[in-house]
């Protein structure tokens, strides 16, 4: 536990040392993280393997390919990213700088989950390098291999005292968490969320959590239902179910339930052959716990396809349940496996009512070719993310935020999200000393003409382009006197006067 | 207190604050009702606070003016969605994060600024759609009354209710279930706020307090810099949470910097501070006590008159503190200005370091170079050179603080982001399901190879032309051919 204090410790002083500070330093850790990757490929699925039985291809289009895009794009975007921000001025400070600041927190942490155990803790360890600060890398135990390949890689290619890595059980997370961070970002289950937040708080230590929640996913009668069974197949049996944004269960109208349970069994044909155990591209359930909790969420309930279980290799097959119960086991807790229930619902406005009556989800999704239909459950809903005629799809675009809201999370990364939620976004204003005359509206003593010029200062804003209007008047009430005073001799000058603004630059001036 | 937190979240969940008419109607009854009541509002915070109507008003309502006009007139383009840039796999669907209501969201003001802390925020949580519940803190109790007075008169009396009380009924408050908490105060009830927040799992935003320092370059024109050093310290008798809270700078310009304050005290307040309309007091007896205190021991080079009965405070400064004493320990929060001599900027910064990261830094220099080294060397809320105070009134700038100093921030569309949830939204079709190919199982190198060119690549819309021409091209040279 000591070793644990020493190890943030370490990592404060080497922030403090300044070296991470330079953009050059922080690309430079960026592109050793990605030779990481790209070198120890091998070593990296096999961890993977060995914890989720996931096959190589999955777990690199999984688990790697987004982390390299990621690194791709952090390099590449970072000195544009961590530019300062100019800001709209109002009047009083039409002759200063002001502008937002990117810089880092100082020292974070990071506790990765076990569902995607290499990614989960590299992507967001990717922004917070990006950002400047030094990293603190917990990864999940339970996924015991990873961590321990985490634990072994990084420090060959990374700055050590910067970014350690820690790992261990309960313990360890609960001596981690005493200490002081600047930033904690934790992905996993809102139990452990609130803990986590409790424990920021005695620090006044700002928390992204990445939580979890059941994902409602609305099938429209009127759609393409082979298709969009096709995809919420995909979306839901990937790793075991176990995905936090996976669709956790389908409302749809009675009459296109059993539609739906073809559609799905067709696909799951086509994707793991007839017998599921043996397709390599079948995963398990991380461990007995979980095993045993997801067939408890089995009991009573109408199979319609699946059931099969081994617990000695912990694989629970592809399973559909009909006729679902809102009120049973299965419809509280996030499943978190591959079973798929169905909860018949007779109208969109029921459906809608269903999901508002429950925790926000970390994820929605909506299959239906009505436009209107997509938009009404977007506004009459909330959701961490949403993702129409298709699951899962929002979490691969850097461009949006990920994250949850209520139950399901708060904060988000990916992209250049995640350097600003591991950045402090410091507000700067630059005067100089001059002019000190146009402040004599504020000293004391007050009096009412104070309160009218203030009123007009303040209270009337403008941009450049209002600016530039307003000069722009002023110089052609200028020139019109000019030229009533002035015309014959400006006529004979004209060439030569259009000649010394060329000279002059003057349209640079603009 | 239960059931007002349930009235609201059932008059959310109505929907009726989701339409932006809704919202900009409410906003502008607000508008109204700053506008028609502002001389009962000036009385409350005379009360409170002993500060003359001007003041009040320049200080307090017009911060809130701006931000309605701001909020009424942009409110439409701050909630309208934001497309984002796609990638080759997205390039069909449409992109966008939209801006959604929380919930019922808590404001809980303070008692230096007690119409403005309460009102800013406010109007940044009704632009977002949300029900909100504001409490107004009970040390200014003439301000809370009048809120909860006047509110309810011009404001959906369901969606925006005012609870007041002291501790017991803030305690209550807390125990409910809220969808965002802005508190602002200081960070020991931060932190309980933030740890009440966290068994509901509710963000907050905590805008706190420090000691903000303030460094003056011996090769600056002091005069102007002592000036607004002045009128930032002294206003509202030094209780303003981004007050310069003591000076650094070189011994051999102390005595100088002291002359020029006591010399823009002289312009400011007159010779007779007590009886200068424009100098406020402290809010009360036990913070007039603590901040007596702070003066024990210290070298008084001007001011140190107090008068318990009216909690007047003289404006003070100390010279050569020490450091380790007691008014460099906490947030001073009164008419007391601490100098603590430093031999160079390199000092001052290791100084600044030391401590906790302050809600406002403030430098005075002529020299680009070092206020850029302060900059990048330290951490705080926000900066301003060769000024203090103003950057409270750049709406477009982020206000908040950082580490001790608090989390999140407001301020014109800030406040509407900090009360809104940026959901990511995207919306494809059920056509060409054929492209999807490469994702589905059974699992193959192929797929993996075909993915890393066109997933992860993004485009904008120049460079898709440029594919589009390029496969055009070959078509073209194909069929010409």
């Amino acid at each position: 536990m000591e070793r644990i204090q020493q190890v943030v410790g370490r990592a404060r002083a080497a922030f403090k040392a300044g070296r991470c500070r330079s953009l050059e330093f922080r690309i430079q850790q960026l592109k050793a993280l990605e030779r990481m990757v790209k070198e120890k490929e091998r070593e990296i699925l096999a961890a993977i393997k060995a914890d989720l039985h996931k096959c190589g291809p999955n777990a690199y289009s999984h688990e790697i390919m987004g982390l390299l895009g990621e690194l791709a794009l952090t390099m590449e975007k970072l000195s544009s990213w961590a530019a300062p921000q100019p800001v709209k001025r109002n009047l009083m400070t039409m002759r200063d700088e002001a502008f937002i600041r990117y810089e880092p927190l100082g020292v974070v942490l990071i506790i990765g989950a076990w569902n995607y155990p290499f990614t989960l803790i590299m992507q967001p360890l990717v922004g917070a390098i990006a950002a400047g600060n030094a990293v603190v890398v917990k990864p999940s135990e339970i996924s015991e291999n990873t961590a321990k390949l985490i634990a072994d890689i990084l420090p060959q290619y990374l700055d050590q005292e910067l970014y350690p890595v820690v790992t261990g059980g309960v313990p360890e997370t609960t001596e981690l968490l005493k200490q002081r961070f600047d930033h904690i970002l934790y992905t996993g289950n809102s139990a452990v969320g609130k803990i986590v937040m409790a424990a920021a708080a005695k620090h006044l230590t700002p928390v992204t959590l990445e939580l979890g929640g059941k994902s409602p996913c609305y099938i429209d009668s009127d759609c393409d239902l082979a298709v969009a069974c096709r995809r919420i197949t995909w979306g839901k049996y990937m790793n075991c179910g176990q995905t936090c944004i996976a669709p956790d269960y389908i409302l749809c109208h009675p009459s296109i339930q059993s539609q739906v349970v073809e559609n799905i069994k067709a696909t799951l044909q086509e994707f793991y052959g007839a017998d599921v155990k043996s397709s390599p591209d079948y995963e398990r359930i991380i461990n007995k716990h979980h095993f045993k909790r997801i067939l408890g969420l089995l009991e009573g309930q109408k199979i319609a396809h699946g059931g099969e279980t081994d617990e000695a290799s912990c694989f629970i097959a592809p399973t559909i349940l009909t006729d679902v119960s809102p009120e049973s086991k299965v419809m509280e807790e996030e499943i978190f496996g591959p079973v798929l229930p169905i909860v018949p619902v007779k109208s969109v406005e029921e459906a809608i009512e269903f999901i508002n009556l429950r925790e926000k989800p970390l994820a929605l999704y909506v299959f239906s070719n009505k436009k209107e239909l997509i938009k009404r459950v977007i506004s009459e809903t909330s959701s961490g993310g949403f993702t129409g005629n298709d699951v899962i799809m929002h979490f691969f675009l850097s461009t949006l935020p990920f994250g949850g809201v209520g139950n399901s999370g708060m904060g988000a990364y990916h992209g250049k999200h995640s350097f600003e939620t591991f950045s402090h976004r410091r507000s700067c204003l630059i005067k100089d000393l001059k002019m000190e005359g146009t402040n004599n509206l504020r000293y004391p003593p007050i009096s009412q003409k104070k309160v009218d010029w203030a009123k007009f200062f303040i209270l009337k804003r403008f941009n450049k382009g209002q600016i530039g209007l307003a000069l722009l008047a002023l110089l052609g009430i200028v020139a019109a006197v000019v030229w009533k005073n002035h015309h014959s001799v400006l006529k004979r000058k004209a060439l030569l006067i259009v000649l010394a603004v060329q000279r002059l630059g003057w349209p640079n001036v603009w």
